[in-house]
C-alpha cells in the first residue's frame, strides 16, 4: 500500500472525508459511552448540548477557543515557513508572566489604558522566549523542534517557581497562584451580560490580520518562499534568517498573546493550570486547519466545541472523565486521517 | 536493423491509443507505438510535447484517459508501478529517484524485499550486483552512500535498480542531461551491451547526435501527437530536427564586435572547496561589455564555486571581485550590481516549485515598487508583468496563475530567462543554460544571449558541451580543478587542443 497525491481533489472528496470520520467518531464515542455503562444516543445529545446546545454552553465554547485561536495562528504561521515551533506552551507562559507582572506592579493604576501595553509586553516576551531556539537554529544549526519542545519544561518550572516563590500571592491562603490583576486591566465583555471576554475579538483580529500579513506583505510572500525552498530563496536573495528571526517573533508573540488572554480575560491570575495544553492542541487546530489562519478559526471553535461537550458530558452523565478523553482524541485522530486522504489516495502495490 | 527485420521480431511493447489530459490540455493524444525485442527506440520531441507524460503512463505513474498498455502480450494494469516493475519495465527518471543516505546495495534492493529480509540475503544479493556490474558494464562501490556519488554514478545505480529487478526493457528520461560527454560515452557502452542481451530500450533525448548514434528507429512526438517515425538509418539530423519542430532550425549568427570596458573583474581569487568539489585558486577573469565569455571544462572542477561566486552566494578567500559596488557581497548585491543569473538547477535553485508563475516572476525583484510599496505586495502589477513574460520570451504555459511545477522543462527556463533578461542586465551569469532544452528552445536562449551581447552585456557563459562553447563564446577559458587558462579568442584553439586543456594539460606551464 502507498499514498499517491491528488492533484486537484474535488469538492466531494474535500467535504465526504472529514464527514465520514464525524460519522465514525460518533459509533466510537457511543461504543465507549456504553461500555462506561451509559445511555449511547443520550450522551451524544450531552455532548452536542454541551458544546453548543445554549447560549451559555456556545459562550463557553468560544471562550475555550479563544486561546487555541491564538497558539493554531501562533502554530500555523511558524510551520508555513517550516520552523517546527513546538513550543507554543512556553511563549504562552511567558506572555502570562508578563500581564501579570505588568498587570499587578507599574501599570496597576493606570487603568484600561494599559491594557493595549500589558499587551504589547506579553507578545514581546514570547517573541523573545521562541528567539533564542531560532538565533540558535540559524547560527549553529541546532533542530529547533527539540529546542522549542524543551523551553515548555523550563518555562512549566520557571512558572512553579515564581508561584512558590517571588510571585506567590501573599493573600492566597497558601495556594501556588499570582496575585490578582488589577480589576481595571480586565479584558471586558464583548456584550453587557455575556460571558464572553474580548480575548476573543482579538484573536478574530488576529487571524484575519495574519491572514492579510501572509497573503498580501512582502513578508508573507518571503515566510512562504523560505518554507517551500530555502535554496531557491536564498538565491533570490531572500534573507532566509532574517525572515525566520521575523517569523519566530510574530509566531512567539501570537503564541503569547493566548497567555495575555487567559489570564486578563479568564483567570485574572496566574497558576500552574492555566493551559491544560494549549501549545499542543495548537498544533491540532493548525494541522486540521491545513496552516490557514482563517481555517484556524473554524478548527479552534470546533475542538474547543469537544472538549467543552465531552466535558459537560462527563459531569452530567456520570461517564467518566478519561472515556470524554478517549472520545476527544478518537474524534482528532480520525479528523486528521480524513484530512490526509481528502490530498492523498491509498493505492494497492 | 531495417524495418522488415523488427516487424519479424517479437513485440514486447505494445502502446494502443493512448490519451492523457491534464485540464484543458492534452498531453498525448491518442498515441499508439511498438518496441521489438532488442530495438532502441529514440522519443524526441519539443519541451512539452508530451514524452514524460507517456513515459509515466506506461511505468504506472500515471493513469491514461484512453487507451492501454500491453508488455510482453498481456495487458498492463494502469496506474500500477508495481505491476510494470514485475512485467519487466525498468525506468530511469528524469529526476534521480535514489535515497541518499541508503547505500548503493540497500537502494537497489529496497522495494524488492522488506529491508530485514534484505539484510539477510545480502551475500546473494552482492554476488547478483556484480554479475550484472561485470556484464553491463556498471562499475560502482555497492557499500558507497548514494549521497557522495557523482551523478553519473547515481545514474549506474538507477540502471543497475532496474537490471537487478530482471528488467526487459528499460526507459530512460533524458539520462544524458546532466552526464559529462564521458559519462554520456560510458552509458552507451552499457546500453549497447543490454541490447546484445536482447533487451529492448526506449530513451528520451534532445541531443540528435546520440539519437543517430543509439537508436534503431526514431519516434517523433509533437503537442502530444506522434507525428513521425522513422528507421534511424534512413534519416540525418537535419531531418529530425525538421520533423520536431516543424521547420528547419537555423543556429544564430555570431557577428564579431568589439567588446567595450571590463564590468567585471575577477582579481587572484580563491575560495574554499565545497565537499569534493574544489574551490578556486587564484582565479584571474574580466568581463567584457559586449562580449560572450565562455568557461569550458569537465563538470566539478570548480564550475561550481565560480558560478557561486558571481551569483553572489559566495565571498572569496582571498583576492577581489572588481566592478560590483561596495554593497557587502551577497545574492542581493550581485542583483543590484546588475547581475543576471540564470543557475545551472532551474527546479532546485531557479524556481519555487509549488508558488504560481507569478510568484516566481518577482522572486528576485519582489522588494521594489511597483511590486511592493511599504512592505505590501501589489499582485496585480506582478501580474502584469508576467503577462509581459510570458508574451515576450513566448513561455507556453495555462497562464500566470498556475505552479510553475507544471511547466516543461523549456518553458521554466523561459521565464527565468525573462525573469532575469528583461531588466537590460549589465553582466549575464549562464551557467548550462540550454540543458535539458530542445534545439528549438537551444537557439532561442542562444540567441537572446547572443542579443544581450550586442546591446552591451557581458555574457559569462558556463557549459560542458564544448561546441556550444565554441559557436558563441568570443572568448574562452578552460578550468580544472580550480585553476583557469589562460583567455584564448575565438578561433585560437581547435577542439582538440581545449580538450587537453580540459583533460589539465598546459595549467603545469601556466602556474
Ligand atoms: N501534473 C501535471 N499537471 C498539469 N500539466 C502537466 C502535468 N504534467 C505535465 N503537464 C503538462 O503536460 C505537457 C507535457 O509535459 P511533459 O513533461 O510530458 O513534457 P516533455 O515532453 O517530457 O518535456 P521536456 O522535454 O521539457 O521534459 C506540458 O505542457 C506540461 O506542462
Ligand atoms: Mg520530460
Amino acid at each position: 500500500m502507498r499514498l499517491e497525491p491528488i492533484a486537484n481533489p474535488g469538492l466531494g472528496r474535500r467535504l465526504g472525508f472529514p464527514a465520514a470520520a464525524l460519522v465514525v467518531t460518533v459509533v466510537i464515542a457511543s461504543l465507549l459511552a456504553a461500555i462506561a455503562g451509559a445511555d449511547p444516543l443520550l450522551t451524544l445529545g450531552l455532548v452536542l448540548k454541551g458544546a453548543a446546545g445554549s447560549k451559555f454552553a456556545l459562550l463557553e465554547t468560544l471562550n475555550r477557543a479563544t486561546p487555541l485561536i491564538f497558539t493554531g495562528l501562533a502554530i500555523a504561521v511558524a510551520f508555513r515557513a517550516k520552523l517546527w515551533n513546538i513550543g507554543a506552551e512556553a511563549q504562552l507562559y511567558a506572555g502570562a508572566i508578563v500581564t501579570v507582572v505588568l498587570g499587578t506592579s507599574v501599570l496597576s493604576g493606570m487603568g484600561a489604558a494599559a491594557l493595549p501595553i500589558v499587551g504589547l509586553g506579553a507578545m514581546v516576551a514570547g517573541a523573545v522566549v521562541l528567539l533564542g531556539p531560532v538565533v540558535l537554529k540559524t547560527r549553529f544549526g541546532v533542530d529547533e523542534v527539540v529546542t522549542t519542545l524543551l523551553f515548555n519544561f523550563i518555562m512549566l518550572l520557571l512558572v512553579s517557581y515564581l508561584l512558590e516563590g517571588p510571585m506567590k500571592d501573599p493573600m492566597g491562603m497558601g495556594w501556588p497562584k499570582s496575585a490578582p490583576l488589577d480589576r481595571a486591566l480586565r479584558l471586558p465583555r464583548i456584550a453587557e451580560g455575556l460571558r464572553l471576554h474580548w480575548g476573543f475579538g482579538v484573536a478574530l483580529i488576529a487571524a484575519g490580520l495574519v491572514w492579510f500579513v501572509q497573503a498580501r506583505t512582502t513578508l508573507g510572500y518571503e515566510m512562504r518562499a523560505v518554507g517551500l525552498n530555502p535554496q531557491a530563496a536564498r538565491f533570490a536573495g531572500i534573507p532566509v534568517n532574517g525572515v525566520l528571526v521575523k517569523t519566530a517573533l510574530l509566531s512567539g508573540g501570537l503564541a503569547a498573546l493566548a497567555g495575555f488572554s487567559e489570564v486578563a480575560g479568564l483567570k485574572g491570575h496566574l497558576s500552574q493550570d492555566l493551559s491544560p495544553g494549549f501549545g499542543y492542541t495548537g498544533i491540532i487546530v493548525a494541522m486540521l486547519a491545513l496552516l490557514h489562519p482563517l481555517g484556524v478559526v473554524v478548527t479552534a471553535i470546533f475542538v474547543a466545541g469537544i472538549f467543552v461537550g465531552a466535558d459537560s458530558m462527563s459531569r452530567a452523565a456520570g461517564v467518566p472523565t478519561y472515556i470524554a478523553d478517549m472520545m476527544l482524541a478518537t474524534g482528532l485522530l480520525l479528523m486528521v486521517l480524513a484530512i490526509g486522504l481528502t490530498k492523498f489516495r491509498v493505492v494497492r502495490g | 536493423m531495417t524495418a522488415t527485420d523488427h516487424k519479424a521480431q517479437e513485440i514486447v511493447l505494445r502502446l494502443d491509443r493512448i490519451t492523457k489530459r491534464f485540464g484543458a490540455l492534452t498531453a498525448n493524444d491518442a498515441i499508439s507505438l511498438t518496441l521489438a525485442r532488442g530495438e532502441v527506440i529514440a522519443l524526441l520531441g519539443e519541451n512539452g510535447a508530451g514524452k514524460t507524460t507517456l513515459m509515466n503512463i506506461l511505468f504506472g505513474q500515471y493513469t491514461a484517459d484512453e487507451g492501454q498498455v500491453e508488455v510482453f502480450g498481456k495487458p498492463l494494469p494502469p496506474g500500477n508501478p508495481r505491476a510494470a516493475l514485475a512485467a519487466g519495465l525498468g525506468m530511469v527518471h528524469q529526476h534521480f529517484t535514489l535515497a541518499d543516505n541508503l547505500t548503493v546495495l540497500e537502494n537497489i534492493q529496497l522495494g524488492t524485499v522488506p529491508l530485514w529480509r534484505a539484510a539477510l540475503g545480502q551475500a546473494k544479493a552482492r554476488a547478483k550486483l556484480a554479475q550484472l556490474a561485470a556484464d553491463f558494464g556498471l562499475g560502482v562501490d555497492p557499500d558507497a552512500r548514494v549521497g557522495s556519488l557523482t551523478v553519473g554514478e547515481r545514474q549506474r545505480v538507477e540502471i543497475l535498480k532496474a537490471l537487478y529487478r530482471d528488467a526487459r526493457i528499460l526507459i530512460l528520461d533524458e539520462p544524458t542531461a546532466v552526464l559529462t560527454p564521458q559519462e554520456s560515452d560510458a552509458l552507451f557502452d552499457t546500453l549497447r551491451r543490454a541490447v546484445a542481451k536482447g533487451l529492448s530500450i526506449i530513451f528520451i533525448s534532445h541531443k540528435l547526435h546520440e539519437v543517430m548514434a543509439l537508436s534503431s528507429r526514431v519516434v517523433v512526438l509533437r503537442h502530444g501527437k506522434l507525428v513521425g517515425e522513422v528507421e534511424t538509418a534512413g534519416t540525418d539530423r537535419h531531418a529530425l530536427a525538421a520533423m520536431m519542430v516543424g521547420a528547419e532550425v537555423t543556429p544564430p549568427a555570431v557577428t564579431p564586435i568589439t567588446p567595450g570596458p571590463a564590468l567585471l573583474t575577477l582579481r587572484e581569487v580563491s575560495t574554499p572547496s565545497i565537499g569534493a568539489a574544489p574551490g578556486l585558486n587564484a582565479v584571474n577573469l574580466a568581463l567584457r561589455a559586449g562580449q560572450i565569455t565562455g568557461l569550458a571544462g569537465v563538470s566539478g572542477n570548480g564550475q561550481a564555486a565560480l558560478s557561486d561566486l558571481i551569483s553572489g552566494l559566495i565571498s572569496p578567500q582571498s583576492g577581489s571581485l572588481e566592478g560590483v559596488g561596495r554593497m557587502r557581497w551577497s545574492s542581493r548585491a550581485a542583483i543590484a550590481a546588475g547581475i543576471a543569473r540564470i543557475p545551472e538547477d532551474r527546479h532546485k535553485t531557479g524556481t519555487i516549485a509549488d508558488f504560481s508563475l507569478t510568484e516566481n516572476a518577482i522572486l528576485e525583484t519582489y522588494t521594489q515598487a511597483p511590486y511592493s510599496r511599504w512592505g505590501l505586495m501589489n499582485w496585480h502589477a506582478a501580474e502584469e508583468q508576467t503577462r509581459h513574460l510570458i508574451e515576450t520570451y513566448d513561455v507556453r504555459c495555462p497562464g500566470p496563475h498556475g505552479p510553475i511545477r507544471q511547466l516543461s522543462g523549456g518553458n521554466m527556463q523561459k521565464l527565468i530567462l525573462g525573469r532575469v533578461l528583461d531588466a537590460a542586465p549589465r553582466i549575464i551569469l549562464a551557467n548550462q543554460p540550454v540543458r535539458g532544452l530542445d534545439i528549438g528552445a537551444i537557439s532561442y536562449v542562444h540567441s537572446q544571449l547572443l542579443a544581450a551581447r550586442n546591446a552591451g552585456a557581458a555574457v559569462f557563459l558556463i557549459s560542458e558541451d564544448l561546441d556550444e562553447i565554441m559557436a558563441l563564446s568570443d572568448v574562452v577559458h578552460v578550468i580544472s580543478e580550480g585553476q583557469l587558462s589562460p583567455e584564448f579568442q575565438r578561433g585560437e584553439k581547435t577542439a582538440a587542443e581545449l580538450g587537453l586543456w580540459m583533460a589539465g594539460q598546459g595549467f603545469d606551464r601556466a602556474a
